[in-house]
């Protein structure tokens, strides 16, 4: 049998292969040079940058779990303006198509400004909309637990950005298809699922917690089955494309994610266990198709016998 | 430095239990044998497994011509689960990791380890017995210092690299009785350098910040190995974060190395 084709159309964005990785588990990507084929991704995306640099958190901001990790970094980044000059000059090298993740601070307005200022950038490939980040202390509730905030958020960078918009939801939810839905009535173009669940671990010889800012967000194999199931009642509900994310850490649990819906994902933790782990489930991907006579990984997306 | 990270499948050569819960194990790997500096360090992944899931940080101890060394204390599951290998088995490894110790300076060396900090320190000091030149009679001096007696590893090692050892116990047991830092003052009161001494040290963080203040107080420079939770160790997650005054730096990709008043404490 021939290559199978790897290729997804996401909004205008037409990737080579399904599996980028995942906001603030690949830094600017030069820290990976070297250990992965960075060309053969199928999209990098940025840390989430906001309007003005953060400092992030305090330390510890990062733990071990049964499985997975917490982590509270707290959105450490340069701002948008030093992002624009000095880390996405690196990205580039990369030579694989840039997604870049934004945030707002304390006004959801910040995200249209953030939008413009990467309007003009033609190699920005497409823009993910981090509206789910447990870890900024400023805000009371996450936009994305709200579907109406999700939807004025979405809209209004909709209006200003002509670039492929990709909404990132968060998992601490009742019903992530609300939310999903609401995205996709603003006009976002696909979603991401799902950003990091929110937990905690206490240190109980010393009666703390183990991450300083208590709560974190946790990532890593202990999550896969709730993004699985989330991805998979999202499915359902939407039309826009769905990248999956949560405790990928092979071909076969990136599969899991395919077969549930998702048309692309992203791995995240796993990239600090293996830093070639994204090219390894790339080939993965491709025997699989292959074994099972696929010529479209398209043809696998949903594809659940259920 | 070389620059180049590299990620390995590398064989266990040997494996030597020096006292109750600690552990050399020899490891063959000739690029990061050729490659790394005194204070760099390697991420092992004890099991392909997901529990324990992350790598483990573990400073470079002793470099051979294709071995490297690394000396750890077994205090959860990973290192439980590193103590438990043999020779023969296969360990993923990646490195060399962040920026070492500067050697460029001339004068007087003191060493100051606390714990697990001689790990790295034995291999600057064959580091420095190789590029000091060993006519020169400048003044070398290890301070080491732990918990109890049997817990004072390498002596023999410093000794070996032309450095007069001093030893410190928080029981007593052995040496002086206090904390390595107290020693590290009675030196620094009690001896007069000739040149200009430089500190070199790597244990924990109470331990490194009175050492900052010595640092300070007899206006001799230190450069600190530093300590923290790590994720990925190579400069992406930014979950090993350490505030300096030049801003919040990454301890695993700027570091592990700095200087002890480049530190806000
Ligand atoms: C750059 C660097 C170099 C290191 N070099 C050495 C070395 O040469 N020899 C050596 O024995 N150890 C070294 N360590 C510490 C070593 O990485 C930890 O002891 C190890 O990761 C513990 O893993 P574990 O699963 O056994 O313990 P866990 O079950 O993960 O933890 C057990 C206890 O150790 C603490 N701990 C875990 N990781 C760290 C850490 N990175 N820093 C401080 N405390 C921690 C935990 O909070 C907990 O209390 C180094 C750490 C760093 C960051
Ligand atoms: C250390 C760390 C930092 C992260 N930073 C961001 C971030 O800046 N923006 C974002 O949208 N998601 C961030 N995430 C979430 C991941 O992108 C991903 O959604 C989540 O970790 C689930 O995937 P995983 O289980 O494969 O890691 C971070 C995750 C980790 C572990
Ligand atoms: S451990 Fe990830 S940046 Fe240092």
């Amino acid at each position: 049998m021939k290559n199978p084709d790897l290729s997804v159309k996401i909004g205008k964005l037409k990737l080579k292969n399904p599996v980028m990785v995942a906001s603030g588990t690949f830094g600017y990507a030069e820290e990976f040079s070297g250990l992965v084929g960075l060309h053969k991704l199928g999209a990098v995306v940025s840390k989430t940058i906001t309007l003005k640099g953060r400092p992030g958190n305090t330390l510890p901001r990062t733990c071990e779990t049964p499985a997975g990790m917490l982590n509270s970094i707290g959105l450490e980044n340069p701002g948008i303006n030093k992002f624009i000059k000095e880390k996405l000059p690196v990205l580039r090298r990369a030579k694989a198509p840039i997604i870049v993740s934004i945030a707002s601070e304390n006004d959801p307005q910040e995200f249209v400004v953030l939008a413009n200022e990467l309007e003009k950038i033609r190699d920005v490939a497409a823009i993910e909309l981090n509206i789910s980040c447990p870890n900024v202390k400023t805000q009371k509730s996450l936009i994305s637990q709200d579907p109406e905030a999700t939807f004025q958020v979405v809209k209004a960078v909709r209006k200003v950005s002509t670039k492929t918009l990709i909404t990132k939801l968060s998992p601490n939810v009742t019903d992530i298809t609300q939310i999903a839905l609401a995205a996709q009535n603003a006009g976002s173009d696909a979603v991401s699922l799902i950003n990091t669940l929110l937990g905690m671990s206490i240190d109980v010889k010393a009666r703390k917690p183990k991450i300083a800012s208590i709560t974190a967000g946790l990532s890593g194999p202990a999550i896969r089955p709730i993004a699985v199931r989330m991805v998979w009642e999202a499915f359902q509900k939407i039309k826009i494309p769905i990248i999956g994310m949560g405790g990928i850490i092979d071909a076969s649990s990136a599969l899991e994610f395919f077969l549930a819906g998702a048309s692309a994902v992203a791995v995240g933790t796993a990239n600090f266990i293996d830093p070639k782990i994204s090219n390894t489930i790339i080939e993965g991907i491709r025997s699989y198709l292959k074994e099972n006579r696929v010529s479209h990984l398209e043809d696998i997306v949903g594809a659940l016998k259920a | 430095m070389g620059k180049t990270i590299y990620q390995e499948k590398t064989r266990i050569l040997s494996k030597q239990k020096l006292a109750s819960n600690f552990f050399l194990l020899k490891i063959a790997s000739k690029k990061i044998a050729a490659n790394s500096a005194p204070g760099q360090f390697v991420q092992i992944r004890v099991q392909d497994s997901v529990v324990p899931l992350l790598r483990r940080p573990l400073g470079v101890h002793r470099i051979e011509k294709n071995n490297f060394e690394v000396l750890f204390q077994v205090v959860g599951k990973a290192t439980e689960m590193l103590a438990q290998k043999n020779s023969g088995d296969y360990l993923d490894v990646i490195g060399p990791l962040g920026n070492g110790f500067n050697l460029q300076k001339r004068g007087e060396i003191i060493l100051v380890a606390g714990g697990m900090g001689v790990a790295p320190l034995v291999f600057l000091a064959e580091k420095l017995k190789k590029s000091v030149d060993p006519k020169s009679k400048i003044q070398k001096i290890a301070l080491i210092g732990a918990k109890t007696k049997t817990q004072i590893l390498c002596e023999t090692e410093f000794k070996k690299s032309g450095f007069e050892v001093r030893v410190s116990t928080d029981d007593g047991s052995k040496g002086a009785k206090g904390y390595v830092s107290d020693l590290l003052k009675q030196v620094l009161r009690t001896t007069h350098f000739a040149l200009r001494p430089n500190i070199f040290a790597c244990g924990p963080r109470p331990m490194l910040k009175e050492i900052a203040k010595l640092s300070k107080e007899f206006g001799i420079p230190a450069q600190v190995s530093l300590e923290e939770h790590m994720a990925c160790g190579i400069g992406a997650c930014l979950g090993c974060a350490v505030e300096t005054s030049k801003g919040f730096k990454r301890v695993c990709k700027d570091g592990p190395v700095f200087q002890a008043e480049e530190v806000i404490w």
